[in-house]
């Protein structure tokens, strides 16, 4: 995959077994639980409609209603609260993509609320895998440095 | 692709790196013995400890997350069972068990047998106050608050002070939900 070609990221990422050929992310976005942006990086937009800061907290509120919604129309599950009520993160189930005709929103959220999407063409294939190597980078560059203090973006 | 299986103590413990134990539990007794001659108070320095852990926990959360690969576990019984079997194991090497579960499930004993961060330690006469491994139950404490559980984490058993074993008691006060963090008319 090549989409790592434009970050500060050093490392390149093992290539999933099943995803479409040429692959290129168009954006990539990281969420803490309070709704900060830790992470914002663009490699193929076209079209910017809103300033960053609306974008950031559209792209969060869009999520944590997607997030709330499925968790509530869930038919498997036992516990069914009122629509609104707030959930404690990872419970339930979540969903991981949604996809468009003109791309596609991969979805990941760890149990300490921290929120991978990343946007790509529509033809790519299931990215969870590639997400959760994205959560062990983000361990090993971000958590483990000491000069960085939680919450705060990312430089 | 379904998601991959959570992944035992064990084998974590022996896929990360790894420091030498003497180095660790020497560092760690040079950091104690430096918080006492800048604080020189035994109550300042249990609080200090907490402090640090707390701090540690909060980002050492995330890598356990990412390492061990668990989902969200379904109540505190089986958080607790987490951090004693796997969290342990893959942190300082040793496996704790989990007792002493009261009524209602909120409120339980880990045990640990053996301790690295206390090898070749005896606390003198001056620092009987001490909790040496305070800054464990900082770890913890930071470690559940990122993920919505407010605990008290306390010392019940020290072997330093004489007991057979050392023993944390870990109360969850309360789970905070997902709350939206925007106001609603911006």
């Amino acid at each position: 995959m090549q989409f790592f070609g434009g970050s500060e990221i050093s490392p390149s990422p093992p290539t999933p077994a099943a995803t479409g050929a040429g692959n290129n992310a168009h954006m990539i976005y990281l969420f803490n639980r309070n709704g900060v942006c830790l992470l914002y990086r663009e490699w193929n937009r076209p079209l910017h409609t809103l300033n960053p800061q609306q974008d950031h907290k559209l792209m969060f509120g869009l999520l944590f209603s997607l997030k709330s919604l499925a968790a509530k129309m869930d038919p498997t599950s036992a516990d069914k609260g009122n629509l609104g009520v707030p959930q404690l993160p990872g419970q339930g189930c979540s969903f991981h993509s949604f996809r468009t005709n003109t791309y596609k929103l991969s979805f990941m959220e760890t149990p300490s609320g921290i929120k991978f999407i990343l946007v790509t063409n529509p033809r790519t294939g299931d990215l969870r895998e590639t997400l959760k190597y994205i959560y062990n980078l983000y361990v090993e560059y971000v958590a483990k440095n000491p000069l960085y203090s939680p919450g705060t973006p990312i430089r | 692709m379904p998601p991959a299986a959570p992944r035992s103590g064990e084998a974590i413990f022996s896929s990360v790196d790894r420091v030498n134990a003497e180095l660790f539990t020497l560092t760690y007794g040079a950091i104690v013995r430096q918080l006492l001659n800048d604080l020189e108070e035994v109550e300042e320095v249990n609080k200090q400890l907490d402090q640090m852990g707390y701090n540690i926990g909060i980002r050492l959360i995330d890598e356990f997350l990412a390492k061990s690969n668990v989902s969200r576990c379904v109540d505190f019984k089986e958080t607790a069972e987490m951090i004693a079997k796997v969290g342990f194991k893959m942190f300082l090497g040793v496996t704790a068990s989990v007792t002493k579960w009261d009524a209602d499930g909120s409120c339980c004993s880990i045990v640990l047998e053996e301790n690295p961060l206390v090898d070749f330690v005896e606390l003198p006469d001056t620092c009987q106050g001490l909790y040496y491994c305070n800054i464990l139950s900082g770890v913890i404490r930071g470690a559940l608050e990122m993920v919505a559980m407010k605990t008290e984490v306390t010392w019940i058993r020290d072997m330093l002070r004489g007991d057979d074993a050392y023993e944390l008691q870990v109360k969850l006060l309360s789970q905070l939900p997902e709350e939206y963090p925007y106001k609603d008319d911006e």
